[in-house]
């Protein structure tokens, strides 16, 4: 340790998150991320049609074993990347600084502000079916029910802005619905969701049940549109003219496509979840 | 000896026919624009029962404005009055639910018992239950102030006339909504009709209007900038094609589409109640419904005992005049309707599955199709996978639950699915892991307007009915 040279940092690779491995985009594509002054900083993946189509894969086969465990456990497996999350706080803090440019009380804020919604949407797991089934008076010997179920595989893009607090928004509400996901993180801040994706990772959070993916949402959007095996995307995250195009392409598999406002809203739950109404004659 | 069954009437003396109906728009019955009509017939005896107006493009427009003029009053009117509203349509329905079920049967052709028992009361019976709504709609579930969508287009098909309208119109008028409605081109007298109810009912004027026309009537409502949502029962093909016409734009959608719904009957099952089921699930409504059970999958150890129960069930089966009090199967609602499930049930002949119909008197004139089953089908059969919305059963066996519940979900659609067994942990179960909407338990196609209705996948987007159905009329914080 004679040796006076300063220590160099050992920087990270930022890859792909797909089936709970980190793969680079087979495409072997990457774009410069730079920070806010417009220094380099990484190479993400720049993922390709290839890589969605993995992701999709890697997610339908993850969305029997998710949408069958119990509620209770999923909340507390949301609850456990809450728990994750806050001891990378300062990590996330100074990813967000370097990338959007706010200080770092702003970043700070957004770190809380994402650890505190998988909290709340934790808690909703075991919740929206009570809330939001029923049980019906339907005029007859029957019993009636209905409960929400989950839709299957969801896509979602992230809000340009606040990468890590868009990045959480996108995904819990979907999860806590019994759905698996792919978010296709914030196109010029996406290092905040990578670095999600390794706190997923040992989060206990089932493989394939949350894929991310970096690159181009101009590019990847059609093809989502058109994948027949995606349900649902939350498309807050495109434009207007992006959106239209994704409806009509999604309109081959009627996909369920919806936008949002509000970070906490049931609303983001129950639109990926589907309502199954039982009847059964009441006798001896 | 045999028993012969007397022929038992129902009067259509209770029915009067106007030569022409106008179009219903802004309280008042005018003719179209253009002075066009078409023809409506009764599929049972292919007589024309009248002439309608045919409603285009100026009549859509027209119709639009006197609902964006009733809807100054009907959004701002107090709840509880609007509700009041409801609750008068629903009981001058039930008081002239007689004129009503003939005209159904004689404009739809399906039989007076279906029109008379299930059709018209259950129509009435959705008025009545919205109508509670009315005052009630921060407790529907999307936020504390909710707002209604505005003027809605809505379009609904043939084989429920005057019961899918109750579906559209009765949830959107007690949310606050004014409607623009479009009943089929085959079968627009009972819309009419009901027209008359809301002029009885003192229903301000342009909260309802109702335009009769074709596919080019229903296109000028879907995109019609000044509509705010569209509701649309029918084939999943045009379903489609309005999710595309509505990207882009601020329209709410909701679809009620086609279906192919599979009715699972497990070794265990009450054999003959099972049978009463399979029957009421695929020949109800000479099978025009999407929710329809038109895939059997019978455990294959009592496939054989199933089989010859249906048959020998499917024998006792009357099918002619639908205003026949006797009658079970009545008439195919167009013959253009014949045409396709003729021309699906050949394909069957041909991909090698193995035809069934009870020998059976078709009358001389009309549209009609005997009830029929096929066994040997696999999956790869067009008729296991096209839904036919005739009275044509496709039977597939299975061996292991699991089985049943790969087949029954190898479809694009996912409406409806019937489960027939004594053991409550298997339907659970059952129910649990099908990827259908509506699942009926030891019962097949029971309807209430207290029960979601609606389905996964392909089969639509929303629920119609129960608190469910009713938030597809509101906007909410999102």
């Amino acid at each position: 340790m004679a040796n006076s040279t300063p220590r160099l940092d050992v920087k990270k690779t930022y890859k792909l998150f797909i089936g709970g491995a980190f793969p680079r985009s087979e495409s072997g594509r990457t774009y410069e991320v730079k920070s806010a002054k417009g220094v380099f900083i990484a190479n993400p993946s720049l993922a390709s049609r290839k890589d969605l189509r993995d992701a999709v894969v890697a997610a339908r086969a993850a969305h029997s074993g998710w949408s069958s465990a119990t509620a209770f456990n999923r909340g507390q497996i949301l609850y456990r990347i809450a728990e994750m999350m806050e001891g990378r706080t300062s990590q996330f803090i100074d990813e967000i600084v370097a990338l959007e440019g706010v200080t770092p009380a702003a970043a700070k804020k957004q770190v809380e502000q994402a650890i505190d919604l998988w909290v709340w949407y934790s808690g909703w797991c075991d919740k929206i079916g009570a809330i939001y089934g029923s049980t019906n008076a339907v005029s007859g010997s029957y019993y009636n029910f209905t409960i929400p179920e989950s839709l299957g595989v969801v896509a979602t893009f992230a809000p340009a802005k606040q990468s890590l607090l868009g990045a959480v928004q996108a995904l819990a509400p979907i999860l806590a619905g019994g759905n698996t996901a792919i978010l296709i993180a914030s196109e010029k801040f996406p290092l905040p969701a990578i670095s999600l994706s390794e706190v997923i990772g040992t989060s206990d959070v089932p493989g394939g049940v949350v894929n991310i993916l970096t690159g181009s949402s101009a590019e990847l959007a059609p093809w989502i549109g058109s994948h027949m095996d995606i349900d649902g995307v939350d498309a807050s995250g495109l434009n207007k003219a992006q959106e239209k195009e994704l409806r009509i392409a999604g309109a081959d598999n009627l996909k369920r496509i919806h936008t949002f406002k509000e970070s906490a809203s049931p609303q983001r739950v129950l639109s990926f979840m589907e309502n199954k109404t039982v009847w059964h004659p009441i006798g001896v | 000896m045999t028993f012969e069954y007397s022929s038992a009437p129902e009067s259509k003396a209770i029915v009067k026919l106007d030569p022409v109906y106008k179009l219903y728009i802004g309280g008042k019955f005018v003719a179209p624009k253009s002075g066009k009509t078409f023809a409506t017939i009764n599929p049972a005896t292919e007589e024309v029962l009248a002439k309608v107006g045919y409603a285009e493009k100026a009549d859509v427009d027209k119709a639009v404005k006197a609902a964006q003029a009733g809807l100054k009053i009907w959004s701002k009117m107090a709840p509880s009055e609007r509700g009041k509203y409801l609750y008068r349509i629903a009981r001058i329905m039930q008081e002239r639910a007689r004129e009503f079920a003939v005209l159904e049967t004689m404009d739809n052709g399906k039989p007076i018992r279906e029109t008379r028992d299930i059709d018209i009361p259950l129509a009435a019976a959705h008025f009545f239950y919205h109508a509670g709504w009315a005052d009630k709609l921060e407790h529907a579930g999307v936020g504390s102030n909710p707002k209604p969508y505005g003027v809605v287009g809505q379009i609904i098909p043939w084989n429920f006339p005057l019961l899918m309208l109750a579906w559209k119109i009765a949830p959107a008028l007690a949310t606050g909504n004014t409607v623009v409605l479009k009943p089929a081109e085959t079968t627009p007298l009972t819309a009419m009709l009901f027209a008359q109810v809301c002029e009885q009912a003192e229903l301000p004027a342009g909260v309802v209007n109702i335009v009769t026309g074709d596919g080019a009537t229903g296109a000028a409502i879907v995109n019609h900038p000044d509509i705010s949502k569209i509701a649309f029962t029918g084939s999943t093909d045009v379903g489609k094609l309005i999710a595309r016409s509505v990207a882009g734009t601020n329209k709410g959608l909701t679809l009620e589409l086609g279906g192919k719904g599979a009715n699972i009957v497990f070794e265990d099952a009450p054999i003959d109640e099972t049978v009463e089921g399979i029957v009421n699930g695929i020949f109800f409504n000479q099978g025009h419904v999407c929710c329809a059970g038109s895939r059997l999958l019978v455990q294959e150890n009592i496939q054989d005992e199933v089989l010859e129960k249906l048959k020998r069930r499917m024998a006792q089966i009357r099918m002619g005049d639908p205003l026949d009090k006797n009658t079970d199967i009545g008439a195919i609602n167009s013959k253009e309707q014949l045409k396709k499930i003729t021309e699906l049930a050949n394909s069957g002949d041909e991909e090698g599955a193995m035809r069934f119909s009870p020998s059976c008197t078709i009358p001389g004139k009309g549209f009609w199709f005997p009830p029929t089953i096929f066994t040997g089908v696999t999956q790869a059969h067009r008729i296991a996978s096209e839904e036919i919305f005739g009275p044509v059963l496709s039977v597939i066996s299975f061996r292991t639950p699991q089985e049943a519940i790969e087949k029954a979900n190898n479809t694009p659609f996912g409406l409806s699915a019937g489960i027939w067994t004594d053991k409550g942990s298997r339907i659970l179960w059952t129910a649990k892991h099908l990827r259908a909407g509506v699942i009926w338990a030891n019962t097949f196609n029971k309807f209430d307007p207290a029960s979601p209705f609606g389905g996964y996948k392909e089969s639509g987007w929303g629920r119609e009915g129960g608190r469910h159905g009713l938030s597809a009329y509101l906007k909410g914080a999102k």
